[in-house]
């Protein structure tokens, strides 16, 4: 092992990768230059570093000249710092005596200059062949992997990350925000393109949460804080009190039926409020768990005190309605934490031409859903506000998507939810349905057929952006007498180059799909950075796109980005793999920079203590020194730059390995 | 870039910044703007910190007694730090150590202070872009061979406490 003071022994290794970086800086020059550095003792490029005779030729470099210190000038640390320190490894030196310099993502390929590109590639290299040179080995540090998953969000993504877990053997807990699991899917009608009932293919899965042993559901419960770190997370969770005790309720309704309210009148959210429910409500008959829950704003006794209560008669001897229920706190303590927080439809009534909210025939595409649906407020039957059935219907796409002044993504599904909607309104009512679309956008299994087949059934396609829509007065054709409103869509047909109003009795906005409107409380919650839409940013949007910046932590679903029901599946299934590896593995390595007191040095002047978020630094009483516990510390190193001593020391963050990466920074060129 | 005016004592000058990244945001930042292939200034090296809060007022000192013409700290936005709120005590110490370069003969706009979420790739290329300009303007400092020629550090400590008192923060 390599003793501090012991001659120094560097091999300098520079990556053309392909032409990437080779294309833009002289990496021959750079090779050569290095290789007079002081305690260079041999400085190579080569074409791929990465590849395995790259990572060969540092092994054997290593055991051929005895080599004590690697620098690799390649892509960026957070790509191949692992690949090289596991290289260096397995040819005996220690794998923290290998330093990156990134020379592709932070040279070759953000800048054209030539000769500027080189003096930085010179600089970068020269620093980290300084900063290596006070390397010291390190043991890697691991800790054990609690083999327990919380899953956030009861939609299809939870649902499905929850069940695969579950069914592996591993302990779940799935926490859902509204009274039932189900989310949107549990809303829509029919799903594209096959037409599978949503709730055919959705229910059993519901079901089978709720019975699986592994599964501790917690529904209309929100996680309130999160402790911890990979391995070892500590949650807490609220339960709101839904004001009927879910292990003595057994589902049958009656309290509902019972209730002093004889008819339903509150909106129901569930149905977009196009439907009603009484104070004491499920979502839909489906709910899981099938527990009602009581609105404490409505109900007569809980806001009141005064009340018959007709539920608790209707209850009789299974007394399950707690009307003293409260909200509790529980805390429960998972090694990893699947994130399915889901999406939001966008609000359109902030477009203020689409009319949305001021003329009550223009719907959002999950209000139509609702309609629809035969559980829905109206049994299935597509109507009108004033219960009349639509004979022209106008579909507009892109509401709130591909719209720099809204949402400049496209939200993906828009374009065949639309399609399933033309279809499904078609087959209902035979009405006739004008899509007005920018582009059609259909990527996926059997969707072009999909569209292919709603053309055929003769649904109109008008492409260009609806303008603007308008309510002129009643309707004028004789078949509608009935004395409904109007409505005009303005849109200019870019393949007839002409502009056209198309009159229809109701009009269906594809809304697009957004983030929650907590999300930002959420991503905070759990460490999670969010890319410019808004969703939850992964780890690397192609090589790790279920990870998160926080190690354990994973994404599934659509909080991660707009994505249809198989693609939310897939990854809710790659979330759930990824925890399984974790806990399967049963440890992880831990960040090996974390801090450390060099007790001889520390005065026990209390500065770092109250600087740590984690309460990693504890005072030694007796002696009058700090001490950092390494399980709790995760590596900022802010204590560090705050010791006035200078005893707080970071792993691979040294006062003096910074100086030295920025003397050589700034000492060669 | 803004574009160079005549009064630009020093358009072709080309200064050398020393950006300090925290891993999680700003470098990840920095990677992505490489990713995407933005151009931006060549002039501002890089150095890696896991978190802003690391970066010690002697590590800034350290980059300009080196030769440093300006100091950039990138970190995660307010809130978004991935160690729970160390960046709030990067503030701190900026806040204080800017009114100390002051004293110690460095203009305090040398130093600056940018919050860089890591899909911001090319918030911090512009960001780069333009404190290079602003220090291009600014000129070289040399503040190791100027130093000796410069004035001593006021000993006055009832100034310092007035000028303590009303320190900007930056936002």
């Amino acid at each position: 092992m390599i003793q501090r003071g012991s001659q120094l022994r560097i091999g300098v290794y520079i990556c053309h990768c392909g032409s990437n970086i080779a294309g833009t800086i002289d990496v021959e020059a750079l090779a050569t230059w290095a290789g007079e550095l002081p305690d260079v003792v041999l400085s190579r490029h080569y074409k791929y570093m990465c590849s395995d005779p790259g990572q060969e030729l540092v092994k054997r470099d290593i055991q051929e000249f005895d080599l004590n210190r690697i620098v690799v000038a390649a892509c960026s640390p957070s790509l191949h710092e692992p690949t090289f320190r596991r290289a260096a490894e397995n040819a005996g030196l220690n794998r923290f005596l290998v330093q990156m310099a990134n020379i592709r993502e932070q040279v070759s390929w953000v800048t054209d200059d030539r000769e500027a590109a080189f003096v930085k590639a010179q600089a970068h290299v020269a620093a980290a062949i300084r900063r290596v040179a006070g390397h010291e080995p390190l043991q890697r540090q691991f800790v054990q992997i609690r083999p327990r998953t919380l899953v956030v969000g009861g939609g299809i993504a939870g649902i499905q990350a929850a069940l695969t877990l579950a069914e592996a053997g591993k302990d779940v807990v799935l926490v859902e925000r509204e009274p039932s699991i189900g989310g949107h899917m549990a809303m829509f009608d029919k799903t594209f393109p096959t037409l599978d009932c949503a709730a055919c293919i959705l229910t059993p899965k519901m079901t089978a949460v709720r019975q699986h042993p592994n599964i501790k559901l917690l529904t209309y419960s929100t996680v309130e804080a999160v402790e911890g770190s990979v391995g070892s997370y500590r949650v807490r969770i609220r339960r709101r009190p839904r004001y009927v005790d879910e292990s003595l309720c057994v589902g049958c309704m009656l309290c509902i039926e019972g209730c002093v309210f004889t008819k339903a009148r509150f909106p129901n959210p569930f149905d977009q409020g196009l439907g009603s429910r009484k104070p004491i409500w499920v979502p839909f008959a489906q709910a899981v768990p099938p527990v009602p829950v009581i609105d404490p704003d409505v109900c007569l006794e809980l806001a009141r005190g005064k009340c018959q209560k007709g539920c608790v008669t209707a209850c009789g001897e299974r007394d399950a309605i707690r009307f003293d229920q409260e909200e509790v706190v529980e805390e429960c303590e998972v090694g990893t934490i699947i994130v399915a927080t889901g999406f939001r439809p966008f609000d359109p009534s902030v477009i203020p031409y689409y009319g949305y909210g001021k003329y009550p025939n223009v719907y959002t595409s999950l209000e139509v859903e609702r309609l629809l649906n035969a559980g829905g407020p109206t049994a299935g039957r597509l109507v009108l506000r004033d219960g009349s059935t639509p004979q022209r219907i106008g579909i507009v796409h892109c509401v709130g998507s591909r719209d720099r002044n809204y949402h400049p993504y496209c939200s993906r599904v828009c374009c065949m939810y639309s399609l399933k909607l033309a279809h499904l309104v078609r087959e209902k009512t035979g009405a006739e349905v004008y899509n007005c679309y920018i582009d059609i956008r259909t990527p996926g299994k059997g969707f072009e057929e999909f569209y292919n087949r709603v053309q055929n059934e003769g649904v109109h396609f008008v492409r260009g952006k609806v303008a603007d829509i308008s309510q002129a007065g009643p309707v004028d054709r004789p078949e509608h007498s009935d004395g409904h409103n109007r409505l005009t869509m303005s849109v200019e047909d870019t393949l007839l180059g002409a502009l056209r109003k198309i009159d229809v009795d109701m009009v269906i906005l594809s809304v697009a799909l957004e983030p929650q409107e907590d999300a930002g409380d959420v991503r905070r919650a759990f460490g999670i950075s969010c890319s410019a839409d808004g969703f939850f940013l992964e780890k690397h949007p192609k090589l790790a796109p279920v990870n998160t910046a926080s190690d354990g932590v994973f994404l599934a679903g659509a909080c991660q980005g707009a994505k249809d029901i198989p693609d939310t599946v897939a990854q809710a299934d790659a979330a759930a793999a990824k925890a399984l590896a974790l806990m399967d593995a049963g440890q992880v390595e831990l960040e090996p920079n974390t801090a450390w007191i060099e007790e001889e040095m520390c005065s026990g002047c209390k500065t770092c203590i109250p600087l740590c978020p984690y309460q990693a630094i504890r005072r030694d009483e007796e002696r009058n020194i700090a001490v950092i516990d390494q399980a709790l510390c995760k590596g900022c190193g802010t204590c560090v730059a705050a010791c006035p001593s200078g005893a707080a020391k970071q792993h691979l963050f040294s006062e003096e390995q910074v100086y030295a990466e920025l003397e050589g920074l700034m000492s060669y060129v | 870039m803004s574009d160079p005016t005549p009064q630009q004592m020093h358009s072709t000058f080309n200064p050398r910044v020393v950006a300090f990244m925290c891993n999680w945001c700003s470098y990840t930042a920095s990677d992505l703007a490489g990713t995407a292939r933005i151009k931006y200034s060549p002039y501002a090296r890089i150095v890696r910190v896991m978190c802003s809060g690391r970066v010690d007022p002697t590590l800034v000192l350290k980059a300009f007694a080196l030769g440093a013409d300006g100091v950039m700290i990138a970190g995660c936005h307010p809130g978004d730090c991935h160690y729970v709120e160390q960046n709030y005590k990067t503030i701190r110490s900026v806040t204080m150590l800017r009114f100390f370069l002051e004293k110690m003969g460095i203009d305090k706009d040398r130093l600056r202070l940018v919050w860089a979420s890591a899909a911001e790739g090319q918030y911090l290329a512009e960001s780069i872009d333009q404190f290079v300009a602003d220090v291009r303007q600014m000129g070289p400092l040399n503040w190791s061979a100027n130093w000796e020629e410069a004035e001593r550090p006021t000993d006055d400590w009832e100034e310092l406490a007035r000028d303590t008192a009303c320190v900007e923060v930056p936002v």
